[in-house]
């Protein structure tokens, strides 16, 4: 387990950064400087535009603008350089900025890729999805405005501070009392409002809610005359975000102004101390140096304002920092499987040898120990011995499973919701890992073979069909992803589905966007049947869709999962009696534990839950 | 659009307009601060006139008071401002959304008015506020400071007349080139999410395939493309900074130069030189201000428009004037009835191709098809979800248009066969179906449904809470759940549409009975793809692509019709051979 401080995302993400961009970085930091420079030379020289060059020319009798010309000239060229240095720290900034998020992107995308099934049980899918979206995206606010900003803000203070100190310092310090009157309630300030903002979030996160659930019901809301009463309830959950939006948003827009006056009420108060000081001959301050050094003051002043503003961005890029760290730090899946499947070619002798080429033959390939290598045929044998499981320590989901499935067997399991029939299927591509017993596979331990390659030898078609954006060829490569398109056409004839692929608009060039809502359910399952049909393994697991369709199209989904099935070692998971009764072998299964075990006529002449379960006198869901 | 947009303001309108009022009020006193200052330099310091520095340094406190509570003022009005539109949008939204019509809610999807009701208002709501604030803030504070420039002193304030055109036009063309470039990004990013989306939902295809590797190269190249892109943009907006400072550095060096000169000649003091570098940042930031929220304005219009078509949206169905409001009987009678989802196209394209049927008060109909055979389509012209495009429909022998629209859903309960529970308690769902209903007519009712048997078993029983979309109890149950609510509606019509396809074969038949036994006076209409759950009807409905392909008993049926002949056979040998 991870025990990271949450609070370390913001340092971990600029600690990368700087890593990462090392020379854009330190030239950002030069090119900052020297634009803030001119900047700070601009002001003083205001100073002395007027004592150094202005007011002796008064007294000239012909003015000299000659000193004037030359001053202003280096000023210009300053200034010059300074727009050059802005110009360069911005767009090197961006390399970094953008580059930094596209990193961050495709670390977070390719780490989830890796992470185990369990992950996705325990966060939610908006959750994760949150993290690509909002968190990245307070990332980037805090590289390109937040980052730079502070930066320019805290060099601006610096330098002008030290102008102000070499000056006159009894001014300065009063001047400091004023800022620290400012930072403490700007801080004030932003602690509320970011109070405010979080309850904004809150209840941003309940109106949502609630319109998603009246949306999805806003048929039966019809059927029921409950207009009104829905709109009574929406009232009061859009009334409380209105009192949180309005807060938040209230105490954002006050700070400006505050910060802003309390500086005019800085520059009074400095004029009125010095203007005493200078009056009564204390420290020695001259009028000139007062005019000087309350113009400093206007700039001291500014750069607070300009923090304070910054200081949410940065909190909220450290939440998500921390966030986007989290599911980073979370631990991948492990894989230390070192059996492979491979290509071979079968000797006269019966044995074995590896090949590159695709000759038909597969074996997997077992190093031993003592250094030699084993060939055993891969044929979809799979058994389960004394296997005991639970998702966590405490709760144990399923008790003492034994099976055999030899292959080309079908095996299916009968049982009602939460019974534990689609663990069973997890467990053997390990989604999931077992706590006690084994699972083989072709006489292999499962853990000893490499993830990838026995996850490739299970062919599965899921009861919720995901499909990808894409053509619907693509969609049934996704099985295999060097098939040829003859090969695509192939299994979506075996798997049925060519025929209404070929009735639509664009037939298998058709794209499919948002998971293919433009297709029903059936022709969804028809697509990744074909799919599992193109990867053509010797074991599959179907899981049957529980939603309803029609008769006919069940027919025909039925008929290609058939097909589909032959010569094949499979596992069925049940939600409807009439398919499985051909099976090798059914399994009933009550509280993880199998119950009955048999075929379709012993089951039947058993007279015990199948028995019950066919005859309609309990419900399978 | 705008004013749709606008006439949602109502009861806010009087801090829509306070907010501007103070931020003109903050925006005089920021002019005349600096203002103050030159005088307070000039008079007060420079010539060591304490009485002055006193006076005027009293003034600036005053001018700095009355800018702060005005500034806090126009913060207050401008938030309740902003987040009370936005609450008025979402609920004329929502209401709007309450009188859509069946066919208005299937132009749009969930995730679809949810974006309209949450991030449009939301983006809405903060240019508004931008809107009330610095688009006031900007040109009055531009107007202002101009004006005191030029009454300091006009020759040399026509440096600003420069500089301020120099940069209103190149920041123009750099929101205005920049903007497309944005758009464009946006919908990529769009992209991107959904990928990710796909891969986050389909995590487990994506594993069982190992398709991993090949899932990342994917999202690489995307994530890639939205660098470029992204690039593309900023670069051009960067430029922003760099134009800001060089018309501020121009006009400074301008007005040292020319301010010297005058003087040189007596015509400026050093102290108005001053302020007038002051004023220079207060136009220039102004400027700034100004093209920031063209942009943030410009991308608002869009999310603008989507929320004014919800609002906007009429329904297709409104309740007749003066309507019926006593439903008689519950016969049911179809008449000529033709419909179609959609008349945009010329060509006719019927669901529903000339239906004629009768059905007597209190008989019981089944209705057997496939998908697609508009079984639900039929039956939802009953309580008139839809209407019908030929024909009539009549209950108790008058045209379902005739009828008060509540009254007649009141008395037709159907049974969605997409049926949904809501949060909250068992008993908070049933009382959808009557919100005066006595604790005992809704165990009442749950009886009949066979519900209270397991409702008993619940840990809570009736008061067990339900989770949102009924996660936690199981098909079956919610089927029966949903039969019970729709029974406390006492309905004279009660249409069940593939209600008990997860219900066993056992309870689906007791609850027939209990319906033959408890509420023998209602009309019940039952559509199932289980034969056994309707061949007891009193009539047999098979429909076939919109037309009926055979009406009678199931005797009747068995001999006449082969479609109904097939399923039944079918059926036969499959898993419901019981009964």
């Amino acid at each position: 387990m991870n025990n990271q401080k949450p609070t370390n995302g913001l340092g971990r993400i600029l600690k990368t950064t700087i890593k990462n961009y090392k020379l854009a970085c330190f030239f950002i930091l030069i090119f900052i400087l020297i634009s803030c420079f001119a900047n700070v030379y601009g002001s003083t020289f205001l100073k002395d535009l007027i004592d150094v060059y202005i007011v002796p020319m008064l007294a000239q009798e012909e003015a000299d603008f000659g000193p004037l010309i030359q001053a202003l000239l280096t000023l210009a060229s300053i200034y010059i350089l300074g727009i050059l240095c802005t110009y360069l720290y911005n767009r090197i900034l961006l390399n970094v900025a953008l580059g930094t998020l596209r990193d961050t992107r495709d670390r977070l995308f390719e780490h989830m890729e890796t992470l185990p099934i369990g992950y996705f049980d325990t966060h939610s899918h908006g959750d994760i999805m949150s993290i690509y979206t909002n968190d990245t995206d307070t990332l980037r606010q805090l590289l390109t405005m937040a980052a730079p900003q502070l930066i320019v803000s805290v060099v601006t203070m610096i330098s002008v501070l030290i102008s102000m100190l070499l000056l006159d310092i009894p001014l300065t310090l009063v001047a400091i009392i004023i800022a620290i009157i400012m930072v403490i309630s700007s801080k004030f300030i932003t602690t509320r409002s970011a109070r405010y903002f979080r309850a904004q979030q809150e209840d941003l996160g309940k109106v949502n809610g609630f319109i998603e659930e009246m949306v999805e019901g806003s048929k039966v809301i019809k059927v029921f005359c409950h207009e009104e009463q829905s709109v009574k309830d929406f009232d009061k959950v859009n009334e409380q975000l209105f009192h949180a939006s309005a807060n938040a948003n209230m105490f954002a827009n006050i700070l400006m102004p505050i910060i802003g006056n309390l500086g005019y009420l800085s520059y009074v108060i400095t004029a009125l101390v010095g203007s005493m000081m200078a009056v009564h001959g204390i420290g020695g301050l001259t009028l000139g140096t007062i005019a000087a050094f309350l113009q400093l003051n206007r700039s001291f002043n500014t750069p607070i304002g300009q923090i304070s503003q910054q200081v949410n961005s940065v909190v909220m890029a450290g939440a998500g920092a921390s966030r986007i760290y989290a599911l980073l730090d979370s631990p991948s899946e492990v894989d230390d499987g070192k059996v492979t499947l491979t290509c071979v070619e079968v000797n006269e002798d019966g044995s074995y040898t590896e090949t590159d080429k695709n000759t038909g033959h597969w074996c997997w390939k077992h190093p031993r120990q003592d250094g030699t290598v084993d060939y055993v045929p891969w044929k979809g044998d799979v058994r389960f011995h004394n296997v005991v499981f639970g998702y966590n320590e405490k709760k144990t989901i399923l008790h003492d499973i034994n099976l055999f499935a030899k292959p080309g067997e079908k095996i299916a399991f009968v049982g009602a919701t939460g019974a534990g029939k689609t663990t069973i299927t997890n467990l053997i591509n390990r989604f999931y890992d077992i706590q006690q017993g084994s699972i083989t596979y072709d006489g292999i331990d499962v853990k000893l073979i490499k993830k990838d390659d026995l996850r490739h030898s299970l062919g599965i078609v899921l009861q919720d069909t995901n499909l990808f954006t894409g053509t619907i060829m693509d969609n049934i490569r996704y099985g295999k992803l060097d098939a040829t398109d003859d090969e695509c056409i192939k299994a979506a004839k075996l798997a049925n589905a060519h025929e209404f692929i070929k009735h639509l608009d664009h037939g298998y060039q058709t794209m499919i966007t948002g998971s293919g809502t433009s297709l029903s359910q059936g022709q969804k399952q028809l697509l990744s049947i074909a799919r599992a049909a193109v990867a053509n393994p010797p074991v599959l697991i179907l899981d049957e869709a529980t939603s309803s369709i029609d008769t006919h199209t069940e027919r025909i989904v039925q008929d290609g999962m058939d097909k589909l099935m032959q010569g094949r070692t499979v596992f069925v998971i049940a939600h409807r009696l009439s398919t499985i009764q051909n099976s090798d072998a059914i399994m009933v299964l009550e509280n993880g534990r199998i119950i009955e075990r048999g075929n379709h006529d012993e089951l039947i002449k058993q007279k015990g839950t199948y028995y019950q379960l066919y005859t309609g006198a309990f419900e399978l869901e | 659009m705008v004013k749709t947009l606008m006439g949602q303001i109502k009861e806010y309108k009087i801090n829509t307009i306070k907010s501007p009022l103070y931020v003109i009020i903050e925006v005089i006193m920021e002019v005349l601060i600096p203002y103050l200052m030159s005088v307070l330099v000039d008079r007060g310091i420079e010539e060591g006139n304490m009485d002055i520095v006193w006076k005027i340094g009293g003034i600036m406190i005053v001018c700095a008071f009355i800018g702060l509570w005005a500034g806090a003022q126009s913060g207050k009005h401008s938030a309740i401002a902003s987040s009370g539109f936005a609450k008025n949008l979402r609920k004329a939204e929502y209401e709007n959304i309450q009188k859509f019509a069946f066919s208005n809610i299937d132009q749009y999807s969930t995730g679809g008015l949810i974006t309209r009701m949450m991030t449009d208002v939301t983006n809405v709501q903060m240019a508004f506020q931008m809107i009330i604030r610095i688009c006031v803030r900007a040109p009055f504070m531009l107007v202002a400071a101009l004006g005191m420039c030029f009454f300091i002193n006009f020759r040399l304030s026509l440096v600003f007349v420069g500089v301020i055109i120099f940069l209103g036009i190149a920041l123009f063309a750099v929101s205005f080139i920049v903007h497309p470039v944005f758009e464009k990004m946006f919908r990529k990013y769009d992209a991107l999410n959904a990928s990710v989306q796909e891969n986050i939902s389909g995590i487990r295809v994506v594993k069982a395939y190992v398709r991993g590797k090949f899932e990342t190269n994917k999202f690489h190249k995307e994530s890639e493309d939205i660098y470029n892109i992204q690039m593309k943009a900023e670069k051009i907006l960067i430029l922003n900074m760099p134009l800001m400072q060089m018309s501020m550095y121009g006009a400074i060096l301008m007005i040292s130069w020319f301010g010297a000169h005058m003087i040189v000649g007596s015509s400026l003091t050093t102290g108005e030189l001053m302020s007038l570098f002051t004023y220079t940042a207060n136009i220039l930031m102004s400027l700034m201000m100004f093209s920031m929220v063209f942009i943030m304005v410009v991308m608002s219009i869009a999310s603008g428009e989507r929320i004014a078509q919800v609002i906007n949206q009429k329904s297709d169905l409104v309740s007749p004037e003066n309507g019926i409001k006593e439903i008689k009987n519950g016969q049911i009678d179809f008449e000529d009835v033709y419909f179609e989802y959609t008349n945009i196209q010329d060509e006719a394209n019927y669901v529903l191709d000339n239906i004629d049927l009768h059905i007597p008060s209190g008989s019981t109909l089944g209705i057997l098809g496939a998908t697609g055979s508009a079984k639900s389509s039929l039956v939802q012209l009953i309580p008139r979800l839809y209407d019908v495009t030929g024909g009539s429909v009549k209950v108790a022998g008058i045209d379902v248009r005739d009828y008060d629209l509540e009254s007649l859903r009141n008395s037709v309960a159907m049974v969605l066969q997409k049926n949904v529970l809501f949060s909250g308690t068992i008993k908070e769902n049933m009382r959808w179906g009557n919100p005066n209903a006595t604790d005992e007519e809704i165990e009442e009712v749950c009886k009949l449904a066979q519900a209270d048997e397991f409702i008993q078993k619940m840990p809570d029983k009736y008061d067990t809470y339900i989770e949102q979309g009924g996660t936690n109890v199981s098909g079956g149950q919610r089927q029966r759940l949903c039969i019970a609510r729709a029974l406390l509606k006492k309905p004279k019509i009660l249409i069940l549409d593939d209600s008990t396809s997860a219900v066993d074969t056992k309870t689906d038949a007791l609850i027939r009975q209990a319906f033959m036994e408890k509420i023998p006076d209602t009309t019940r209409i039952i559509i199932s793809q289980r034969v056994s759950s309707i061949q007891d009807s009193d009539q047999i409905l098979v429909l076939d692509e919109g037309r009926i392909s055979g009406l009678g008993t199931h005797e009747e049926l068995l001999e006449s019709n082969k479609l109904y002949r097939e399923t039944f056979m079918e059926q036969q040998k499959g898993g419901s051979l019981s009964e």
